[in-house]
């Protein structure tokens, strides 16, 4: 039972491919694997403390201003994270830049609160962040991946000075996946690639539920 | 029965099939490739070979991935490639065409439902496309490189110095005077144009091959000249009344129309039957909107050539246009009359 609430947000449920949720952050800062990764994590990290917190305050808040209590706790989270990439990340923290802050009003956070923390105990809730947040980070990650190997010419992961390179030399880079038109192609042609996998497997279980 | 859509009117009543019309296309474009493939050499049918063969593979793979019928004989991936090839520069890494042409199928054609679901000109929008990606790749030019029979034959004034910039980027950047320096006289510009010896894409640079593949298109009355002539003759309009340097009226409309893509545009581009509007009112509006944005995208704009970006442009309005134009007509000339009798 509380495997499938981790799982949900990974496939399932999966924040920017099925739900569509924090697309702003998806298309802003995933010109970068590493970007997309950073960003991932820091959400998923604020996901899990507001989801334990509002999961444990549910039965405190009033629900005619339970949105402005969410955002208090989830602007808490935001500013540790945001301080705490400041001190050991500078470099990412630059890049993610106004990103950053502005997790406060990623919906997927307030979504999950207002759909799952809110009605449910304190480990689902835990559950249901860290299976949110994986489903957002790998997500961003694959985005990253794909924007950066064409848009770059070369794929960089590195951090705090640990990493490697790959690179593609025989192609120039493609310019335009570095820029705005580049992630909603990605994203666009992947969640059309989901949804086709996801159609195509419902018609299996469809199949196998005839025979 | 369940399929069976009727539409509102205007239907369009024909006993032509896609086939017919799409190879006609095919031919009527051969004009304007040979004069490429003469002008700039094996390069532009390199170019040419890639770009059509990537768009058949393509059509063919997506109709096998998505289990369709295969629809690759039907020779409009065949127009499409073409026309890719023909909006490349003869000098470019090969993947550029071929990615060009893949992206003009899969993603503008295929996703959104084949031939006739396209929102797009595939092959403008895979052109487009490419630019944003490789932009020095497309905007390097190659010197042309006639044969010399070719220009006893057409009785060319021979320029030293035809160099690799495009007119247009000769006018974007040193103004009409230059254009004109360039090629030493006003008559031998207009001829040089007419013609092709100038730097360009495979398929933009002979007036003359356009137009031959146009009369065909015509004869065959595959397009109707409403469209081509109001956008070549608003960019005419807008291009003589501003685009001067001596004050209005003093611009050069015919270098304007001669150069760069616009003729291949007009007649072939513009023209197409999915992405332009149905109505001839709709029609008048978007190539004169298609004509407006080319001009100011010339004589104001960042880029030295604007046809491509204000065709997709009108591409996008064209829904917005048919709703705007679409019903009136017909429906309601029978309710006007309906209403004086009553």
């Amino acid at each position: 039972m509380n495997w499938k609430i981790f799982t949900n947000g990974i496939f399932k449920e999966n924040p920017t491919f099925v739900m569509m949720l924090g697309l702003c952050p998806t298309l802003a800062v995933s010109t970068k694997a590493i970007y997309g990764l950073g960003m991932g994590i820091a959400a998923t990290l604020v996901l899990l403390g507001s989801n334990i917190f509002i999961s444990m305050l549910r039965k405190f808040i009033p629900s005619k201003i339970r949105i402005p209590a969410y955002i208090v706790v989830i602007s808490t989270f935001v500013t540790i994270v945001d301080l705490l990439m400041a001190a050991f990340l500078p470099p990412l923290h630059e890049a993610l830049g106004i990103f950053i802050p502005l997790i406060v009003v990623n919906c997927i956070i307030l979504g999950r609160a207002e759909a799952f923390a809110q009605k449910n105990g304190i480990i689902p809730s835990m559950l249901d962040a860290l299976g949110m947040g994986v489903g957002f980070t790998l997500a961003l990650l694959l985005i990253g991946i794909i924007r950066e190997f064409l848009g770059a010419g070369s794929l960089t992961f590195e951090m705090l000075g640990k990493g490697f390179t790959l690179s593609l030399s025989k192609f120039d880079p493609m310019i335009i996946m570095i820029l705005p038109p580049g992630a909603f192609f990605t994203i666009g042609l992947l969640m059309g690639f989901f949804n086709y996998l996801s159609i195509l497997r419902r018609k299996q279980i469809n199949k196998e539920g005839d025979k | 029965m369940k399929n069976l859509i009727i539409s509102t009117a205007p239907h369009i009543r024909k006993d032509r099939s896609i086939k017919e019309i799409m190879w006609t296309v095919v031919i009527a474009l051969i004009p304007a490739c040979l004069m490429g493939c003469l002008i700039f050499g094996l390069s532009a049918v390199r170019v040419l070979l890639i770009s059509t063969c990537s768009a058949v593979l393509t059509e063919l793979l997506i109709c096998l991935i998505f289990k369709k019928n295969i629809t690759i004989s039907d020779g409009s991936a065949v127009v499409t490639g073409v026309l890719v090839g023909m909006n490349m520069p003869p000098v470019i890494p090969w993947y550029v065409p071929a990615v060009a042409s893949f992206f003009a199928i899969a993603v503008v054609k295929m996703l959104f439902g084949g031939l006739g679901y396209n929102f797009l000109n595939p092959a403008l929008a895979g052109r487009v496309f490419v630019m944003f990606a490789w932009l020095s790749a497309m905007t390097t030019w190659q010197k042309p490189s006639p044969p010399e029979w070719f220009m006893k034959f057409f009785n060319l004034p021979y320029v030293d110095s035809i160099s690799t910039a495009t007119p247009l980027n000769i006018f974007k950047y040193h103004g009409m005077d230059a254009v004109v320096e360039f090629f030493t006289s006003k008559s031998s510009m207009y001829k040089h144009l007419f013609i092709g010896t100038v730097g360009g894409c495979i398929g933009e640079v002979s007036a003359l091959a356009i137009l031959i593949g146009a009369i065909i298109l015509f004869i065959r009355k595959i397009i109707t000249p409403l469209i081509p002539f109001f956008y070549i003759g608003t960019v005419a309009l807008i291009t003589w009344i501003f685009g001067g340097n001596n004050g209005l009226f003093t611009g050069d409309a015919l270098f304007h129309i001669l150069s760069g893509g616009l003729l291949l545009g007009a007649f072939f581009m513009a023209t197409d039957m999915v992405t332009s509007p149905i109505t001839p009112l709709g029609q008048i509006v978007f190539a004169t909107g298609a004509g407006i944005l080319t001009s100011v995208i010339r004589l104001k704009g960042g880029y030295p050539e604007g046809v491509s970006f204000s065709i997709l442009f009108m591409n996008v309005l064209t829904p917005l246009i048919d709703k705007i134009f679409h019903s009136r007509l017909l429906f309601n000339i029978i309710m006007k009359k309906k209403n004086k009798v009553v």
